[in-house]
Formats: C-alpha cells, structure tokens, sequence
C-alpha cells in the first residue's frame, strides 16, 4: 500500500465520519419532515448496501430483500407489545438471518439464474403462507404495531445503518471478501483454490439478510397498521437492485448515491403521481442497464478519465 | 364421489392448459433467446386487458379479437429484441453477463408495462361476459368458455409444436437453440431468428391472456404470479422443450386444483414445493436434456 492510497482512505474514512456526524444533527436541527424523509433515505441506503454486500461480489441477483424485510416487519408487530425495542430488532435481524440460511443452502448450489428465481417467488410465497395463518388462526388480516416516536426510530435506523457499514467494509477488506470476488469472476475456479463456495455464499447472504430484518423492524413501528400485502411488497426487492444499478456496483458509495437520487425522487413523486414515478423506475432501470454498465460513479470516472478510456469502460 | 373427484380433475386440466400455452412462451425466450423474461405476465395482462377493451368499446368477440391481439404482441415482442436485448446481447462479456443483464432489463420492462397499463385502465378488477352457459363433462358442470379456452391452448401448443417440427425456420430455431454461435456459421441469421422467437413468446403469452380473460376476471397486477408459475412450469418441464412445457403446465393445474380444493391457501406454497423437489432431483427438468 502505497502512501497515496492511505491519505485516499483516510480522507473516505473522514468523509464517512462527517456524514454520519451530519446525519446524527438532522432531528436536532431539521424539520420533523426533514428528519422523515431522511429515514427513509438511510432505510433504502441501508436496503441497497447489504443488497450489494452478497450480489455485488458473487453476481449471484438476489430478490428476496422484501421477504427479509417483511419478517422483520412481522416480528415487530407480533412482540413489540412484550419485548423492548432493542430486544425486537434483534429477534427480527435473527429469523431473517435464519430464513436467508435456510433459503440459501437449499439453492445457492443452483445455478445462478434459478437462486432469482427462487429469491424472487420467496416474497410471494412469505406473503400467501403469512395470510394463510392470518386468516386460518388469528381470524385477523393485519396488525397493529406499536408506536414509537419518529427521533427513536431516526437514530436506531442510523445505528443500524453505520454497523451495517463497517461491517460491509470489514467483510471487502478481508479475506473472505477477496474469496467473493473470487468466486464471483469463476465459481469454479475458486472452488478450486480451496474456497468452500457454498457456505461462504450462504454465510454472506444470511449476513445481508440480517440487516434487512433489523431494518424492516423498525421502520413497522413507522407504519403503525401492516398487513401481510404492505409487508411483503415486492417493491422493496426491486428498489435496491435498481439503486445499485443506478449508482453503480463496482464502488462502496455508488449503491449510497443512488438510494439518495431515488429516496428523494420517491418523496417528491410517489403520492402525487404513483403511476408515472413506477413508469420512470422502469424506464431509467432499462435505461441505466443498456448505456450505464457501471452505473452513475462508472460515468463520472469515465468522465473523469477523459475519452481515451472510455473504450475499456466496461470490463 | 366420482363427480367430486372429475370436478378437480378436468378444472385442474383446464387451468394446465393455459399455464401449458404461456409457458411455451417463456420457454422460447429462455430456450433460445436466453432472455429471461420476467415480465412475460405483464404481455399476458395486456392481451387480457386489450381483449376485455375491445369487447366493451366494439363488442368484439374475443375469439375474433385473437387475429388482432395476437399479430400486435408479436411485434411488441418482435422489436424489443431488435432494439433492447440485441444491444445488451452485443455489450454483455459472456452469455452469463447477458443472462443476467437481460433479466434486470425485463423486470424495468415489467414496471414500465404494468404502469403504462395502470394509467391506461387503472386498477379497477374487469370482466365480460363469454359463453357462460355450463356443459356437464360426465356428470360434472363447466362453463362453455372454459372448454373453449382449452380446446385454443392445446390447438396453439400443437401448431407451434409441428411449425418448429416441419419447417425450416422451424429448423433455424431449433439450431440456434443447441449452439447459437455454430448455427449462425452455418448461415441462420441468429438476430432474426432469436428476435422471432422473442416475438412468439410474447404472442404466446398475449393469446394466452386472451384466453385466460374469457373466463377469470382480470386486474393490470394479475401478470406477476402467472410469471411466477409460468417459471415453475418451465423448470418442471425442461427449458426450451415444449412437450415439456405440456406436461408441466397440466401437472401444475391438477396440483393447483387439488390443493385448492383441500387448503385454499396455500396453492403457490405447493407449487413451490414441486419446484424445490424438481430443482433437487432433476434440475434440468422433466425434458431437459
């Protein structure tokens, strides 16, 4: 390592720190609106980066952020009237941690494509079996979740934001992050070198589901009545795969900027015009796909690099 | 008893048949096109959707509407691949890239269909009404339309089945699904030939919302969970294999309506069991290779 890349990471790390500095004043000194619109910035920069941390690596398009998410949400309603705060995050965190380890040796042996699918069908089937026990055993369709108030649940989003940074930066910087790429670039090849593919996979995807479990339990105490169709919402897998496509894999604050741009957009766009803002999702998805391989930090330095790379752009 | 028992029976066969026709649909895109289409559904909701609309505005029979919806989910289809996926297939590094670039590019198609459709004929459930007469089938009631849509799936399984058998595109196809590469040395023109195949599958996929509007009501969300088991089908039934298609869109009609008749619930829950138990013993599918 080289002394200008210290002084790059040195100043990456002081800018994180004012960030999150900066964030932390927010309920201080902004409005109550303020304060709600960026929770739920940090709720989808905190979707899309434990969304990065196992698809971004492995290549392997996971779809299930919902399904973690919803379980999260539905540990918050069922025993947030018993259990404190703290101790309801952590039971979500763990099932969802459990569900992914479940989910994950069952089919991340499969092919790369069948893991989507499965992944993606997870959140429909969560959905029919949590409605199917609604209906048959508590004779109920939604729940009530407790309250808490909006500075609470900023903070909390924030701390579970900053652990869920570090951890994802440990987890690249360290050797089983360098074993993700590997078996990113050729399964086969790293299970060669003596990489035990599967369960590092399924390891690092129940790690991600983890943080979308504790995030969807404290944004339920937000929502105050959720029922099975707001919980599983299959929106909340596509929005971080789009925010990371967005702003761009390759890089650790790409999947930030991009839940930025689209948690801003979602706010001034989705009560008034619903249908247009999903129509725009849509379109800037396929868009970003076809002319944006590397997403919108790819562009930048491409344009940063001048027209003479800009041939060799994409790998 | 028996009545009870031919009552699921021929609704779970009925059911197979429309799963059967869509998935041969998908099974052509994935097959071949190596797009894996997961807004496929949404092509099925706007053959529904067109057909219910030209029902209402003109009194269009839908069996008429066909030579209409038809024809238009073709080019739809058609174009997409001259212009979308041909220019991802032509940037993407491997097949595998292509797989997986494809397949985020047709969940953005997914959004911007199903809105389009949103703004077009907003959320409101639709239906008309078709041959609603019953016919009793061996003791058991069903309404004619039903019967109808049976007899159309199984009819365009089986058309498309000998065009890919008998003809010479029908050869091309075939080719290009074994090898692309080797296929286009041996003078296919592999862009026409995996953009037609992209067409068919929207074709498919539109005729089949015709046929599934004739006797369920419809909604523009309705396209997501017959993608879901559209995929369950495909993967029972082998990729790329229409016999495949047959007997994988039937079996999960008969589990379906099984299912249903038992524990209303929890029919995908059971469809997705299949799927793991397919995925585990055979993961190539029932005729896949």
């Amino acid at each position: 390592m080289n002394p200008g890349t210290t002084r790059k990471s040195l100043i990456s790390w002081g800018l994180a720190i004012l960030i999150v500095v900066l964030l932390g004043l927010v309920p201080l000194y902004g409005s109550p609106y303020t304060m709600i619109l960026t929770t739920s910035i940090i709720m989808y920069a905190a979707l899309t980066v434990s969304w990065v941390m196992f698809s971004g690596p492995t290549g392997n398009v996971s779809l299930a952020p919902a399904a973690f998410m919803g379980m999260g949400i539905y540990t918050a309603a069922s025993l947030g009237k018993f259990l404190p705060l703290p101790l309801v995050i952590l039971v979500g965190a763990a099932g969802s941690f459990c569900l992914a380890l479940l989910v994950g040796a069952l089919t991340l042996r499969l092919k790369g494509l069948y893991f989507s699918i499965f992944t993606f069908g997870l959140v429909l089937l969560m959905r029919q079996l949590v409605l199917w026990y609604e209906v048959r055993f508590t004779h109920t369709r939604g729940r009530f979740v407790v309250v808490i108030d909006n500075t609470t649940i900023f903070y909390v989003m924030l701390a579970i934001f900053v652990v869920l940074l570090i951890t994802a930066h440990r987890l690249r910087r360290s050797k089983y992050g360098a074993a993700l790429d590997a078996i990113g670039e050729d399964e086969e090849a790293a299970a060669h070198t003596g990489i035990n593919v599967t369960a590092l996979k399924t390891i690092t995807f129940s790690l991600s589901a983890l943080f979308m479990g504790a995030t969807g339990s404290i944004m339920a105490t937000k929502w105050t009545y959720i029922d099975p169709y707001i919980a599983f919402d299959p929106f909340f897998s596509f929005m971080p795969v789009l925010m990371a496509v967005f702003g761009g894999m390759g890089t650790f604050y790409g999947p930030i900027i991009g839940a930025a741009v689209f948690g801003l957009l979602e706010e001034l766009l989705l009560t008034q015009f619903p249908f247009y803002y999903m129509l725009m999702f849509g379109i800037i998805l396929v868009v970003a796909i076809t002319y944006l391989p590397d997403g919108l930090i790819g562009l930048v330095t491409k344009w940063k690099k001048g027209g003479r790379a800009a041939n060799n752009a994409s790998p | 008893m028996i009545v009870a028992i031919l009552d699921v029976v021929v609704a779970g066969l009925l059911l197979g048949g429309i799963y059967a026709l869509i998935s041969v649909g998908l099974s052509l895109q994935y097959g071949v096109a190596r797009v894996f289409n997961v807004a496929h559904g949404e092509f099925m909701m706007l053959g529904a959707l067109s057909t219910w609309s030209l029902n209402q505005a003109l009194g269009l029979n839908p069996i008429i509407a066909m030579a209409v919806c038809g024809p238009v989910a073709f080019v739809i289809g058609y174009v997409l691949h001259r212009t979308l996926f041909k220019r991802l297939r032509r940037i993407s590094a491997s097949i595998g890239a292509f797989e997986g670039s494809s397949m985020l590019a047709s969940f953005g198609l997914l959004f911007i269909i199903q809105n389009v459709a949103n703004i077009v004929w907003n959320t409101q459930t639709k239906a008309y009404t078709f041959m609603t007469y019953p016919v009793s089938i061996f003791g058991a009631l069903f309404a004619a339309n039903r019967l109808v849509t049976l007899a159309f799936a199984v009819a365009f399984g089986v058309v498309f089945y000998l065009f890919l058998v008998q003809t010479r595109l029908g050869k091309a196809i075939r080719a290009a699904a074994q090898d692309p590469k080797t296929a286009a040395l041996m003078g296919v023109n592999i862009n026409q030939v995996l953009a037609l195949c992209f067409g068919f599958g929207a074709l498919m996929a539109g005729l089949g919302g015709l046929l599934v509007s004739m006797s369920y009501p419809m909604q523009t969300t309705m396209g997501l969970e017959y993608t879901i088991i559209t995929i369950i089908v495909v993967a029972l039934g082998g990729m790329g294999s229409i016999p495949g298609s047959f007997i994988g869109g039937f079996s999960l009609g008969l589990i379906g309506s099984i299912v249903t008749k038992i524990e209303p619930g929890l029919s995908l829950a059971a469809y997705y069991l299949l799927f793991m138990l397919v995925l585990w013993i055979k993961p190539t599918g029932i005729m896949g290779k």
